[in-house]
């Protein structure tokens, strides 16, 4: 029997087009294929930031979200695995990316299954998706798979370790990209799909308030 | 149905010409616009409570007392009172005693605060926010019931044999909302006590608003107070208003602009789509109010907020004049239409007074420490003696 698993994807690329959306593009098809693999379907939707900047602003000061960015938030929050991609700006991931965590509930991620992606001009910004955004997700109570994804600019034109020969020899950026995939898939199919508790539904019984005082 | 206004108490400069009043100034503000919607027939006023500046909010029971004074019907209210750093004890007196002051024409709104620091100024935590808002409201609502309550709780030193004076008038407790704009834990709060919910909905969209009010209806009916469309309900809003939309527009951006809480955010116009503020004509005000009961249902009360961005008080005054002159007259037939049988009207001091069966001292007389004579005592030998 096939079964599905909804995914998110959140690029905070500012650029287009952007290698941030690029590599989370290359996540997502990966992991497509993984899932594809384990007969699992995949409802993907997709998160460009950009488009949400001035939104999230406005939800920072006013304290609520417009229509667009409700969704977006909606579409994450919702989702069975995250994959979240960042360029790396000063050190850490981008403002805009983490103006878009803030907002999130802190809860809302909780159990859910992440794959971490980074861009940056050179690689010796990767360890900030280890120091930066590994402990994001982790506060956020998100299971993060083991490996993240840096892709400097350089990987973009990186030769495969193959013999020269073909383009399909994989090079250390899409090893990389099939093993976070790989990890991610497993981890995602390996859980039920998740239910999003709505407090407005269910609400905690006063009874119970009272006798937790 | 029940129309009013409610003011946070913000010194707030005026953008467009750079003064800002004083607190002095402010607070007199304060008096006359309440007077005002008395004069122009509004049915409530409530101020906010807050403990830092820049408002001058505090004390609302002396700013309610005074306004109750000098006016006659207006019933007063509070938006919010601070049940999560107030002592309930202190809550249930200054209360009461206004009920007596004015004759009854007192309601209030609970709420927790928002304002992180006024908790640890008061010895409390905001991490125990729900909690707070749940034992020390469950203190209160005995107090005014109880003559005598005996009481131990996490957040106040216990109480023996305490008895809260006055007691309410004609043995009718104050009725109470309990106002939330996120926390389902105080929409389920007020449908158990079966008192009224009120949704500040003035920086919120209307779908976020109707979960919050559906989800209490549904709790208001599940605790036996009767069917959910009967449950008490009440909406904030905010106009600004001028004959021509455009020139209500005109005049009121700079205002918004650069208003605390929202200003510098998103464009009046989004806001205006996003949220119940309505800056038009009168008629766009109407047609927009009057279709909140079909997101919310059949409600009680309708509370304005008009004096806030650093507006002057004669242009609030002028507001406030047209609301109740222009607005409000329409607004109530409207409402009345299609309005069921059964649907209640919000809780006044006479209702409650008629649904407990008439008026009854609840006076407590002590008992007198040398003699252990009570007034009761001396009473019955007086009626003794007299035959």
């Amino acid at each position: 029997m096939t079964t599905s698993r909804r995914i998110a994807v959140v690029s905070a690329g500012l650029r287009q087009p952007s290698s941030t959306r690029l590599l989370a593009d290359r996540l997502a098809d990966a992991a497509g294929r993984q899932f594809t693999a384990r007969d699992v379907d995949v409802d993907l939707r997709v998160v460009e930031l950009r488009e949400h900047a001035h939104d999230l602003t406005n939800h920072l000061l006013s304290g609520f979200p417009s229509t667009s960015l409700e969704r977006a938030i909606e579409a994450v929050t919702t989702a069975d695995g995250l994959i979240a991609v960042s360029p790396i700006f000063t050190a850490s991931y981008s403002g805009l990316f983490k103006t878009f965590f803030d907002v999130v509930d802190a809860d809302a991620l909780d159990g859910m299954p992440v794959l971490l992606g980074a861009t940056g001009g050179t690689e010796r910004h990767s360890l900030a998706l280890e120091h930066a955004m590994r402990p994001l997700f982790t506060y956020l109570h998100a299971i993060v798979v083991p490996t993240a994804v840096y892709a400097a600019t350089s990987d973009w034109g990186a030769e495969g370790a193959g013999d020269g020969a073909g383009a399909t020899a994989p090079t250390g950026l899409t090893r990389r990209i099939e093993r976070g995939a790989r990890e991610f898939a497993e981890l995602v199919t390996g859980r039920e799909p998740r239910q999003a508790a709505d407090p407005f539904a269910v609400p905690t019984p006063f009874e119970q308030l009272l006798a937790e005082n | 149905m029940q129309f009013g206004i409610f003011t946070v108490g913000d010194v707030t400069t005026d953008p467009t010409t750079g003064r800002t009043p004083t607190e002095h100034e402010r607070i007199k503000a304060t008096v006359a616009i309440a007077k005002k919607a008395e004069e122009v027939g509004l049915d409530v006023f409530a101020t906010g409570e807050h403990h830092n500046p820049p408002f001058i909010a505090s004390a609302p029971t002396t700013t309610l007392a005074y306004i109750g004074a000098q006016t006659e019907r207006i019933i007063l209210s509070t938006a919010t009172t601070l049940i999560t750093t107030t002592d309930p004890v202190l809550i249930a007196e200054n209360y009461a005693k206004l009920q007596h002051l004015t004759d009854g024409r007192v309601d209030l709104m609970m709420g927790r605060g928002n304002t992180g620091p006024v908790y640890p100024w008061f010895g409390k935590d905001i991490r125990d926010g729900i909690a707070l808002a749940v034992e020390n409201y469950a203190l209160l609502h005995r107090l005014w019931r109880e003559d005598v309550v005996d009481w131990q709780g996490r957040f106040r030193t216990p109480l023996q044999g305490f008895t809260s004076t006055p007691r309410p008038l004609d043995g009718v407790p104050p009725f109470v909302w309990h106002g939330s704009i996120r926390s389902p834990e105080i929409a389920e709060q007020a449908a158990y006590y079966g008192d009224g919910f009120f949704h500040n909905n003035i920086f919120w969209p209307m779908s976020h608003t109707k979960q919050m009010v559906n989800l209490y209806r549904r709790r208001f009916e599940h605790y036996g107070h009767g069917p959910a469309d009967t449950a008490i309900v009440g909406l904030g809003g905010q106009v600004f208003m001028r004959p021509n939309s455009q020139d209500a527009i005109r005049e009121f951006r700079p205002y918004f602009d650069v208003a605390p809480v929202y200003g510098h955010g998103p464009s009046l116009e989004e806001f205006m789509e996003q949220t119940p503020l309505t800056v038009g004509s009168p008629q766009q005000v109407i047609d927009r109010y009057a279709a909140m009961r079909d997101h919310v249902g059949h409600y009680q009360r309708q509370l304005f907020l008009m004096d806030h961005a650093g507006l002057p008080l004669d242009v609030v005054l002028e507001q406030i004049e047209i609301l109740g002159t222009e607005v409000v007259p329409v607004l109530r037939r409207e409402m009345a239409i299609g309005r069921p049988e059964h649907i209640p009207d919000a809780p006044t001091h006479a209702s409650l007074v008629a649904a407990a069966g008439g008026a009854r001292d609840t006076t407590v007389h002590a008992e007198d420490d040398v003699t252990g004579r009570t007034a009761e005592n001396a009473a019955a030998e007086n009626a003794e003696a007299a035959r």
